[in-house]
């Protein structure tokens, strides 16, 4: 049987987690803000597989990490086609810059 | 007794029918191409070939038993219509040969006549046109055999007399007299149609509904005792038809509009206004003499009504100064000696009156019309005088068909007025008081007969300078028929020379067969009893009265200028201008009816603009008032709701918008932050 324990494992997804959690929050730079998403996905990914891994059927959470792995692709693909469309429109990928929708 | 069937009658109307209808549609380019002569032609041919018809039904009719002398000739089923049955169909007896034979041959003559009377006339095919559309109409007058048929040729006879008076339009005074006939008529005709609606009424309530004159003769008595409208039956239907006899037959009191009617063409006041369509009422209750012998009182008003414009139209005609209306207002006063015999039941001498006044003031009418020729359309006769020489044939026929009027021994027109004058003195309808009237009635028309030949035709010339020279005897065309109508009125007395003078009278055996009907003819009841002395006595006193009147005329005129002012004088002029001014009628009837109409139309103004109008527009301001009400709510209170859910929907969207900063970092700050509550939440 595994020698680490389910809480390890949990423990190093929940740091990835706040540390993603905390670039989305604190960067203005777009590509950092997708940057961090892809942690906060990749965090809740190694909970996926280590609850499939503790689980009696391994294979539900494993085709769920794929699934993720495969919307963060698309994300990052979408996300950056915004934050071209973004830099071409504002000159800057600060966004702060876009809230011209006010007023 | 069954008529006979034929088919030749309805070509006596057709003929001139199409007559009009080719010079109506196609005169104007015929004139033009081919010349007067050929519009001429066309109007002329139907009528002589009118008449030919007539004069081959007339012997076919003598050539038949006098009681088997009916023809018939039915052209189609006209209406069917609950009882109604009327047919386009066409009777000759022999009263409606008469007048047959008078319209086709005075109109033949009058037609001819007029092709050199209107003969600088640019209008000429459209003379030609409604004088034939005239004698189409007149004889479907006369041949029709049932009352419908009848009026439809009374209604054209009117429109083309119409059309005719107006004929010269450029004249405001033409029309005006055109519309003066037009209207008078319509008042008689409405009797006329009241009349016929009435018998038919009535006759159809005793089951006999029939407007067919052998129908009407058969079933007549049906009538004896029946009341419409609180009257009885035959004396409402015989006064209304009446009425419309006095306007057609310009009788008192529809008389006015005769003399007015001077203003057409000569020859059209000789055939339409003399000959023909103004005997129409007379031959109207000659037609239906048999329900008039069921109404004694409508007798009597009709007697009345004669005489009363037999005199008075006399009086009138003695000093008019034109002289077309001294004939007019002679032929009113010669038609009310026709209904004074109708009046006493003596419709045989009514009709021959018919028949010899035509003659003669067709006669007259066309030398008056000669002489307007020769003095290029002077009519004044004050202007006239000496002009036996320079007209001979005019003025001998002229003077020959004067003397008929005037009803001298031996000319037509003494033979038929004395036998109306032994008529209203013998007949049980009549009387001495009627006798009289006539009699000095007929004084009175050789007086004015007389003076009217003196003034014209004798003393030293009048006319004025520039007219005088070309004053010539007319063309061949007119003296024509003037010859043959002055002899007419000569010789057509002697048909009826009443058997008191030895003669045979076969006009009357002529007519015997229409009016010696079922009912006894009172006019020839009282021939049966005839006292020869009495009525010579009568005739010789009549003319003395005439020779009298025609003497005082001469006294008048004759002598040097003056005596006929200084008789005019006569207390102070009052009688003078009474006549002159013809008893001032038509001013009297414009101030009733003109002013009336044109006061009932300003008080309809009144009421319209006032009262109606007020309604209308009361109502369209109510409508406004309204309107604005709604209007207000409309912008208060519909607009209000709809305007503030707008603003209330504005403002909250207004403060939502302030949630929107579009800093992606705050949203997320919200996002992490409400998920912690909820975790918080979920955990304790």
């Amino acid at each position: 049987m595994p020698g680490v324990p389910l809480e390890h494992v949990l423990f190093v997804g929940l740091v990835l987690f706040a540390l993603g959690l905390y670039t989305v929050l604190t960067r203005r730079n777009a590509i950092g803000i997708l940057m961090g998403i892809e942690l906060l996905l990749n965090a809740a990914n190694i909970d996926y597989v280590a609850f499939a891994r503790y689980s009696g059927t391994p294979t539900d959470g494993q085709i769920f990490a794929i699934f993720v792995i495969m919307l963060a692709a698309a994300e990052a693909a979408v996300g950056l086609a915004i934050v071209l469309g973004i830099y071409r429109n504002f000159e800057s990928i600060d966004v702060d810059a876009t809230h011209s929708l006010r007023h | 007794m069954d008529p006979i069937a034929v088919t030749m009658l309805r070509w006596i109307p057709l003929l001139p029918l199409a007559g009009a209808v080719v010079n109506g549609l196609f005169g104007k380019a015929i004139q033009r191409r081919a010349g007067k002569g050929a519009v001429a032609a066309i109007a002329v041919a139907p009528v002589v070939a009118a008449f030919a018809v007539s004069v081959a039904v007339f012997l076919r009719l003598l050539g038949l038993d006098p009681e088997r002398r009916l023809l018939l000739d039915v052209v189609w089923r006209w209406l069917a219509v609950g009882s109604l049955r009327v047919d386009v169909a066409f009777l000759a007896d022999p009263l409606a040969t008469t007048l047959l034979l008078v319209v086709t041959g005075i109109g033949g003559l009058i037609h001819l006549y007029s092709t050199a009377y209107m003969r600088d006339d640019d209008a000429y095919w459209r003379y030609f046109a409604y004088l034939n559309l005239f004698t189409f109409a007149m004889l479907v007058l006369v041949l029709a055999d049932n009352l419908l048929l009848m009026f439809v040729g009374w209604e054209g006879v009117g429109f083309c007399s119409w059309a005719l008076i107006g004929f010269w339009w450029r004249e405001p005074v033409n029309t005006g007299a055109g519309n003066k006939a037009f209207i008078v008529n319509r008042i008689g005709d409405t009797g006329f149609v009241l009349g016929v609606f009435a018998l038919f009424w009535a006759l159809d309530a005793a089951g006999h509904g029939t407007l067919v004159f052998r129908d009407l003769q058969r079933h007549a008595a049906s009538l004896d005792g029946r009341v419409l409208l609180g009257v009885p039956a035959a004396t409402l239907v015989t006064l209304l038809l009446f009425v419309g006899a006095t306007g057609k037959s310009a009788q008192i009191p529809l008389h006015v509009w005769l003399p007015d009617a001077m203003q057409g063409p000569t020859p059209v006041s000789a055939l339409i206004h003399a000959a023909t369509m103004v005997t129409a009422g007379v031959y109207m209750i000659a037609r239906l003499h048999f329900l008039y012998a069921l109404a004694p009182a409508t007798l009597a008003v009709i007697a009345g009504v004669g005489a009363a414009t037999a005199l008075g139209a006399a009086t009138i005609g003695l000093v008019q100064n034109d002289i077309k209306r001294v004939l007019a207002y002679s032929t009113v006063s010669q038609l009310g000696y026709m209904f004074l015999a109708l009046g006493v039941g003596a419709w045989t001498a009514g009709v021959f009156h018919l028949v010899t006044h035509a003659f003669f003031k067709a006669c007259l009418f066309l030398g008056a019309g000669s002489v307007i020729h020769a003095l290029d359309h002077e009519q004044d006769m004050r202007q006239m005088g000496g002009l036996r020489t320079a007209l001979p044939v005019t003025f001998s026929t002229f003077l020959v068909a004067a003397l008929a009027l005037g009803g001298m021994p031996l000319t037509a027109g003494f033979f038929s007025k004395d036998e109306i004058l032994w008529h209203a003195w013998s007949s049980p309808y009549g009387s001495a008081l009627l006798w009289g009237v006539g009699v000095v009635g007929a004084a009175l028309t050789a007086g004015y007969v007389g003076r009217q030949v003196l003034l014209v035709f004798f003393g030293a010339s009048r006319v004025e300078a520039r007219r005088a020279a070309q004053v010539r005897e007319s063309p061949p065309a007119m003296t024509g028929p003037l010859v043959v109508l002055a002899a007419g009125a000569l010789l057509i007395g002697f048909l009826g020379v009443p058997e008191s003078l030895g003669g045979a009278n076969p006009f009357a055996a002529w007519l015997s067969p229409v009016f010696a009907s079922e009912h006894v003819d009172a006019a020839h009841a009282a021939e049966a009893a005839h006292d020869a002395r009495l009525e010579w006595m009568l005739m010789a006193v009549s003319v003395a009265m005439a020779a009298a009147g025609a003497g005082v005329a001469y006294l008048i005129y004759r002598r040097p200028a003056g005596s006929a002012d200084a008789l005019a004088a006569i207390a102070g002029g009052a009688p003078y201008r009474l006549l002159l001014n013809k008893y001032w009628v038509d001013e009297i009837y414009w101030a009733i009816f003109g002013r009336g109409t044109f006061a009932l139309a300003r008080a309809g103004a009144w009421l319209d603009a006032r009262i109606i109008d007020g309604i209308v527009d009361g109502s369209a301001a109510v409508t406004r008032a309204i309107a604005r009400l709604e209007g207000g709510f409309d912008a208060r209170v519909v607009d209000g709701v709809v305007n503030g859910l707008a603003a209330a929907t504005y403002a909250l969207g207004g403060r939502l918008r302030r949630l929107q900063t579009g800093h992606i970092n705050a949203y997320l700050y919200v996002v992490v932050g409400a998920v912690a509550l909820v975790l918080i939440a979920r955990l304790f």
